[in-house]
């Protein structure tokens, strides 16, 4: 499965899927029964969930921010921000650290699952439907025997002004 | 050889020089030029005529031609340089620079500027003047053969160049070369001996080749001016190069020695002709021909370029930038370590805590060493300064002096590179707007010229930069006028501080005339927000006909900061030091409130508004009643409020760093930081506390 989508046949009908599919790995973490699948690339590391230093005034699912090893990071808490799962903070929160556009962002989820490759034939174009997240931000589902992952464009997703965390560039 | 991994070289070497050409030309006493200052123009422009000739940058080469051919009737005495002929110069620069960028690729050069600049200063070089001391005897320099030996690879492009360059100069007979390279981007490796029979001197040989040639690869000696066989010369004893080591040109340290061979080499070979006052040295020992073991007893003069030059080394900030990290690392893990060891028993643990405390004084010491890294003299932002005050005088048609007061002032490296526009909008507003014409001034009784004085200096943990004109001063009433037709609330009565404050406003302008100096309006504003993004803040005072002044008070860094930790509830916020007036703990009945909203406490017999932290930042505070918690006095931009806190933590030296590289600007805090116990405390920005009194929100006006 190396060849490129562009000359495969068909290919011009599902683009929007050409962007994430140039990378076929995806990590997988679930919030609430949902499983979403993220760009591996995006992702800098996996830790647990310690204290953060709120900030005032922010919206409730940015938790505020952390000392990674010496560099400050956003902490978001997609559960908050989606209405799923049951936001508790204990030892097994995880919080799934991204590196997008040149930042650092980290983001709470229930669970991470695994690493998963997904061939061109196992991702079908999204079709309209009423999700948490945004339809603009999914770029396909993809099947993977019985489960269906939702596949997410993570770096739109957290860039968009909707999660007003990065200052917009005007 | 790819040539353009040597123009970033080339380019920095030649605005260099360009700054030391402009810097001399200003400094240069037209009626008594030291002619040790005249060589030192002259090699500077030859310098980058030398380099873009090689990098076959015609219009830069052109240009430094004309300026060389006046420099050099000038530095022989035979023209005596006047007002006229160093504006043409100094314009002659600033066409140069912007060439120089246009090559870079930032911008585009104007050619109809660089002809008229080019006609200018040939038509001043051609002036006949006798020479004006006539006891002066005209020598022209002898004819010397020299023998050029280096090693180098190189492409067929440059070494065409080169050679060409060097036939400019004189005679030119290649003795050995490298075979010559298959294909047009081949390299021709190995060594090179050039035999030059001109009146150039060694050390302008060296220059024009070091822009391609490492400088331990490259030899000029002087030969005489008899055979041409090549093995005569290698008999002659100029094998050094036979058993160096055969890397050349890969070196990434290309062109920061810009000295030459080492004086052993120099000594050995006995070459004493690095002289730096032409036909001085050739007057006393006039024979080309000198080749004899004596003369090499006589000691090799090596000329440094600049005082500085061969002791310092240039390393990019973000390398400085990442040291700097990682000793705010270091100091954060000595903290965690420290405050974990307090908690063993020190009488079994005697060792560890004598171990730790030798640590603390080390990565202080550490620290203080790599944070000055970054700082530089604050001459780097003043020396432009001339220059700008010069030019803007002649064509407003004042009469300025300019005088600068330590100069010498260290601070961040980032501080420099943010004050310095400010500093130009104020300069120029003092002349433009400050300093009265000469006919105004003999009219008040005060000299035809006026002086701006540039003033730099330390106070506590920031710096002060100051700038004051004897000018007319800042008219009150024009400024309350302008006020109210931009619709603004002022009364007459305002204190003076108030009504200067309204000058800082945007789009507010009192010049009578635009000029397109200044007078737009575009500025005091601009001057004030970058000052402010600076962490300083802008002072003005100002008395009517005695002038102005203008004072900038910045943190010293901009990574370190002095904080006062306190607490609201769970939350540790850091309150930057400087802004610390005092804090107290407030008795019950100095605590007032107004329409049972605002909150005022009286302190010494003032009456401060009270911010309190907890209800700004929605925290839930353990204190309730402002009485029963602690009020630290803030002071920002010339108003003072009572923060309210639960409690004092402590003061501590903080690393300073950026929320906004991964998050956004928060409203009311101005970093972060990492405390001993490795978590994150926000740093508070006390001017938007202070404005926040006035509408207890964080909204940023």
């Amino acid at each position: 499965m190396t060849q490129s989508l562009v000359s495969a046949p068909g290919a011009s009908e599902a683009p929007v899927a050409a962007s994430v599919l140039a990378s076929r790995e995806f990590l997988t973490f679930r919030l609430g029964s949902e499983e979403y699948g993220i760009d591996i690339l995006k992702v800098q590391e996996i830790r647990g969930y310690d204290a953060v230093t709120k900030i005032a005034n922010t919206p409730e699912f940015i938790k505020g921010v952390i000392n990674l090893r010496g560099t400050i990071v956003p902490i978001v808490d997609m559960r908050i921000k989606f209405n799923l799962g049951n936001v508790e903070y204990d030892q097994f929160t995880v919080v799934i650290v991204l590196n997008l556009a040149n930042r650092i962002v980290g983001m709470v989820v229930d669970s991470v699952s695994d690493v998963i490759t997904l061939a061109a034939e196992q991702v079908r174009p999204a079709p309209e439907f009423a999700a948490s997240i945004n339809t603009s931000f999914i770029r396909g589902l993809g099947s993977l025997e019985e489960r269906m992952l939702i596949l997410v464009d993570i770096e739109d997703l957290l860039t968009s002004p909707d999660m007003g965390l990065f200052e917009q560039v005007h | 050889m790819d040539v353009s991994q040597f123009h970033a070289t080339f380019f920095e070497e030649a605005n260099e020089h360009l700054e030391s050409l402009e810097s001399l030309l200003l400094s240069l006493d037209l009626s008594a030029p030291d002619p040790e200052q005249l060589n030192a123009i002259f090699r500077a422009a030859h310098s980058i005529k030398g380099g873009a000739a090689t990098f076959g940058f015609r219009d830069v080469a052109n240009l430094t031609h004309a300026l060389e051919t006046l420099l050099d009737r000038l530095r022989k005495q035979e023209l005596l340089p006047t007002q006229e002929m160093v504006d043409a110069l100094l314009v002659g620069g600033d066409v140069l620079r912007s060439q120089l960028a246009a090559h870079r690729g930032q911008g585009s050069a104007d050619e109809a500027a660089a002809e008229a600049v080019r006609v200018r200063i040939e038509r001043l070089a051609e002036i006949e003047s006798a020479p004006v001391a006539p006891v002066v005897i005209d020598l022209p320099e002898p004819q010397l053969r020299r023998t050029i030996r280096f090693r180098a690879a190189l492409t067929q492009e440059v070494v065409d160049n080169l050679l060409g360059e060097l036939r400019a100069l004189g005679t030119l007979e290649v003795l050995t070369e490298p075979a010559r390279a298959r294909g047009k981007s081949g390299k021709r490796k190995g060594a090179w001996v050039l035999a030059l029979t001109a009146r150039a001197q060694a050390t302008e040989l060296e220059e024009l080749l070091q822009f391609v040639i490492q400088p331990e690869e490259l030899e000029v000696g002087e030969g005489e001016p008899a055979p041409s066989a090549a093995a005569s010369v290698e008999d002659a004893g100029f094998g050094l190069f036979e058993d160096a080591p055969g890397t050349p040109a890969a070196d990434p340290g290309y062109g920061f020695f810009t000295e030459l061979p080492t004086g052993e080499q120099v000594h050995a070979q006995g070459y004493g002709f690095f002289d730096t006052a032409p036909g001085v040295s050739e007057a006393a020992a006039p024979a080309p021909v000198d080749k004899t073991p004596a003369a090499a007893a006589s000691p090799a003069k090596v000329v440094p370029m600049t005082g500085s030059e061969s002791s310092s080394i240039r390393v990019s900030v973000e390398k400085v930038d990442q040291l700097i990290n990682l000793v705010g690392e270091l100091v954060i893990t000595q903290a965690m370590l420290a405050q974990t060891s307090l908690q063993l028993d020190p009488t079994q643990h005697g060792r560890l805590a004598e171990g730790m405390a030798q640590l603390e004084r080390n990565t202080r010491d550490l620290q203080e060493a790599v944070m000055s890294i970054r700082m530089l003299p604050i001459a780097f932002v003043f020396s432009r300064f001339p220059r700008l005050v010069r030019d803007l005088a002649s064509k407003l048609g004042k009469r300025v002096e300019l005088k600068t007061v330590g100069e010498g002032t260290e601070l961040d490296k980032g501080v420099i590179e943010k004050i310095a526009d400010p500093l130009t909008h104020l300069v120029r507003n003092s002349l433009d707007h400050g300093i009265e014409s000469p006919a105004d001034r003999r009219a008040a009784g005060k000299p035809e010229t006026g002086t701006i004085t540039l003033r730099a200096f330390h106070q506590g943990g920031s710096i002060v930069i100051e700038v004051s004109d004897d000018g007319g001063g800042l008219h009150r009433q024009r400024i309350l006028d302008k006020a109210r037709s931009r619709g603004m609330q002022v009364a007459d009565d305002m204190p003076d501080q108030d009504v200067w404050q309204l000058i800082f406003e945007p789009g507010f302008s009192t010049a009578e005339v635009v000029s397109d100096v200044s007078g737009r309006g575009v500025g005091m504003d601009v001057v004030k927000r970058n000052i402010q993004a600076a962490g300083g803040r802008v002072d003005l005072s100002s008395v009517p006909g005695q002038g102005t002044r203008i004072s900038i008070r910045l943190p010293l860094t901009l990574a370190i900061l002095d904080g006062m930790s306190i607490a609201v509830g769970k939350e540790i916020f850091i309150v930057p030091l400087g802004f610390v007036v005092e804090s107290l703990q407030p008795k019950a009945q100095d605590i007032r409130t107004i329409s049972g909203e605002c909150i005022m406490v009286k302190v010494r017999g003032d009456y401060l508004p009270v911010v309190p932290l907890a209800r700004l930042f929605n925290l839930p505070s353990e204190v309730v009643d402002p009485a029963g918690g602690i009020l630290v006095i803030l002071e920002a931009e010339g108003a003072r409020v009572a923060l309210a806190v639960d409690e004092l933590v402590g003061q501590h030296q903080i690393v300073i760093k950026s929320l906004e590289a991964n998050y956004r600007r928060v409203p009311g805090i101005s970093g972060a930081t990492i405390m001993g116990d490795g978590k994150v405390a926000l740093i508070l920005d006390a001017a938007a506390l202070v404005r926040s009194s006035r509408n207890l929100s964080l909204i940023a006006a």
